[in-house]
């Protein structure tokens, strides 16, 4: 089974519509989505509807930081965030709110946990910036190979029980999840990707082959661009789309 | 680990279809069974790894380096991958068998004679090359590492301690302590770096060294203290201790034992070029000296704390694609002025971007096709001679850095077939080369950037003159050389 992981899709239109068809083209015979499907971005109901048609179509999604944020309130995230979080939930029917209220905060799938951030404590929306993150991710959750996002560049984390955690930045070649060991592969964002390309990443994996891929697709930049700033959003969120920062 | 291999393999036993031979090998991380398949038709070694209490932790780590590694390799410089056995049940490598000894008997009857020494070299960075383009680094070159083909090529093995550096690495956050081999061990690699293709350069100087002076260039030092000392300490020159070996080769050997590695060559590929061809390499000092450094500039080295900032870890991922082999292909008897202007013009501008490239500029020297030319020795050495000049006033303009043009005239029949087998040899990444004008031998004959474009192993531009309308009637026999 190759399975297509996406997360962080904030919104974006373009990049997600671009980031599925890749993965389709790419065999992805099921999908994963890690949450925070809006915030940032100009089109948050399609965005919605989407993921919706992709889980009663037999995909995971499980709930971000920003989705929790419509149902609840912004208050701990910083002014940008704020602003388009608050522009978000007037722009979501009914029936969008639902479906993020209710989204959980992990799932699993074999040996494979699908989560937001860090997966000790999902709820507290820690990041994995770095191997001590890592560390606690793996001493406070089970399962094998764990997928996350909340942190917009992609990363891949591998251990064995003796604890020592390795940290690694995927370039273009698919990585062995060898299966004596753990890992935690961090998949980048779709919507609003920080890592210095401005190409939707996101992962795909195959359970048969064990091979993951970190994965990018170009998208209409300047479209969801145009479209934040004709929202009146804050006009830094369609400036660093272009940017990938 | 997480499960632990309980089996014990014996001769006799069957394992996914692989029958287990004899014991060929025990070593101090792996023992080597000779193993069959009824449906593999070639010769197979099977890799198991020393796990259980006790062994050491790096046998595990370096054996899940290699599981990651080999099914990514391909071609005559690596063994043959067939199969991979999972950790849950029996950890193991199937492998193709390679025939013959490693380069290790050898150190029997040390030094050989140079010649025969830059031999060896050139075909052990030919296959460096072939693995640095795989994006792996070996870092653990050595005469046991080296094995030989039927049909000549070198073949590395062991990628226990290799870098695949699109894969993570599991070695460099397991161990603190460098591994490697200490004789071989690159200055960089003793400080910690696991990603720079020039630690295997460097490997490989160390055995041209020892194969040619019978002598290694730092020891076997034991300890880490004794490691280091290549940082600062520069090793005997080669001609010191062996006068049958020439400036030019010490000049090879030396640069390959650079500390620095930006100082060592750019590639495996350009160092395999200086190896097959000494006479083409330009000496620099390195060529010239009879003895080591001075106390003064030892103890300076030893204690400038820049240089060894310089040698802290350091990802030198990219530099393969930016030091290139050129192949220009010149001809200095064309007569048109235009288009060698035009061909300069191109290759400045790749000196220019790429100052890491190594230009090399060929000529073919025709060679009659059906006479047996007796009158040809005295004539054809001054030919040879003569077009070596000529290629080297063309270039000049180049200002291209010291040591990155060489010249080579080729003598042979067809000048395609020469530049496609010289770019085969030498793994060229580009071959430039000017298109004659259209003329009626052309038509009749062929062209020969045609025929390179065609068959080349690698990039090829054609070089046009600028565009002029041709005048009325043009087009007649201006040109009698295919």
């Amino acid at each position: 089974m190759k399975i297509a992981i996406l997360s962080d899709i904030h919104g974006n239109r373009e990049a997600y519509e671009a980031a599925i068809a890749a993965a389709q083209a790419a065999g992805a015979t099921r999908f994963a989505v890690l949450g925070d499907i809006v915030g940032y971005g100009a089109d948050p109901e399609w965005c919605v509807e989407r993921t919706r048609a992709l889980a009663e179509a037999g995909a995971i999604v499980v709930r971000g930081n920003h989705d929790e944020a419509i149902a609840t309130s912004a208050s701990g995230m910083n002014e940008t965030a704020r602003i388009a979080l608050d522009w978000t939930r007037n722009m979501l029917p009914g029936p969008s709110r639902l479906f993020l209220s209710r989204l959980p905060l992990t799932a699993t799938l074999d040996d494979m946990l699908f989560v937001h951030a860090e997966g000790s404590r999902p709820e507290r929306w820690r990041y994995v910036l770095e191997t001590e993150d890592a560390r606690s991710h793996f001493e406070g959750t089970a399962a094998r190979i764990s997928f996350c996002g909340h942190v917009h560049k992609p990363c891949l984390y591998g251990t064995v029980d003796a604890g020592k955690v390795t940290r690694f930045v995927p370039g273009p070649a698919d990585i062995p999840l060898l299966a004596q060991r753990r890992w935690l592969a961090v998949v980048g964002s779709v919507g609003q990707p920080r890592d210095g390309r401005p190409e939707a990443a996101f992962a795909l994996y195959d359970s048969v082959s064990l091979d993951l891929s970190f994965l990018r697709a170009a998208y209409d930049v300047e479209a969801a661009a145009a479209k934040i700033l004709q929202a009146g959003l804050p006009s830094r969120l369609a400036e660093r789309l272009a940017e990938g920062r | 680990m997480a499960t632990t291999a309980t089996h014990r393999l014996t001769t006799g036993s069957v394992i996914d279809g692989f029958t287990i031979g004899a014991l060929a090998h025990r070593g101090g991380m792996a023992r080597l069974w000779h193993v069959t398949h009824p449906d593999i038709d070639f010769p197979l070694v099977m890799k198991v790894p020393m796990i259980g209490e006790g062994d050491d932790p790096a046998a595990i780590v370096s054996f899940e380096m290699e599981q990651m590694i080999l099914p990514r390799l391909s071609g005559p410089h690596v063994p043959r991958f067939v199969a991979n056995g999972d950790f849950s049940t029996q950890p193991y490598i199937v492998l193709e068998q390679l025939p013959g000894t490693s380069l290790y008997p050898m150190l029997e009857r040390l030094p050989l004679p140079p010649d025969e020494v830059a031999a060896l070299g050139a075909s052990i960075a030919t296959a460096l090359s072939a693995l640095h383009r795989q994006f792996v680094v070996h870092l653990d070159v050595k005469p046991s590492n080296v094995l030989f083909r039927e049909t000549g090529e070198a073949v590395l093995i062991d990628y226990g301690l290799a870098r695949h550096t699109q894969l993570p690495d599991l070695m460099d956050e397991e161990f603190r302590l460098p591994y490697g081999t200490a004789p071989y061990m690159a200055p960089e690699q003793v400080m910690g770096t696991r990603s720079d293709y020039r630690s295997d350069l460097f490997a490989l100087g160390v055995l041209l060294y020892f194969f040619a002076t019978g002598r290694r260039p730092f020891g076997d030092p034991q300890r880490l203290s004794g490691l280091k000392r290549r940082l600062w300490r520069d090793p005997v020159p080669p001609r010191a201790l062996n006068a049958a070996i020439s400036p030019e080769f010490q000049e090879v050997i030396l640069r390959c034992l650079e500390v620095n590695p930006a100082a060592r060559h750019p590639s495996a590929a350009q160092l395999a070029l200086e190896l097959k061809d000494l006479s083409a390499v330009p000496l620099t000092a390195r060529a010239a000296r009879l003895s080591r450094d001075g106390f003064f500039k030892v103890l300076k080295r030893r204690f400038d704390p820049d240089r060894m900032e310089a040698m802290r870890p350091q990802q030198a991922a990219a530099h393969l694609a930016g030091a290139p082999i050129v192949a220009v292909a010149i001809d200095v008897n064309d007569g048109a002025p235009e288009l060698a202007d035009a061909l300069l013009r191109t290759v400045q501008r790749v000196v220019e971007t790429t100052p890491n490239a190594r230009i090399a500029c060929l000529n073919v020297l025709k060679l009659n096709r059906i006479a047996l030319d007796h009158t040809l020795d005295e004539e054809g050495r001054n030919k040879h001679v003569q077009r070596l000049v000529a290629l080297k006033a063309w270039a000049r303009p180049l200002g291209a850095a010291e040591g990155a043009v060489t010249f080579h005239v080729i003598e042979a029949v067809s000048p395609a077939e020469a530049i496609l087998e010289f770019a085969r040899e030498n793994q060229v990444d580009h071959i430039v080369m000017g298109a004659r004008a259209a003329s009626t031998m052309r038509s009749l004959l062929g062209s020969v950037s045609g025929e390179v474009a065609a068959h080349a192993p690698c990039t090829v531009t054609v070089v046009r003159r600028p565009y002029v309308a041709p005048p009325e009637g043009a087009g007649g026999a201006e040109d009698m050389r295919a």
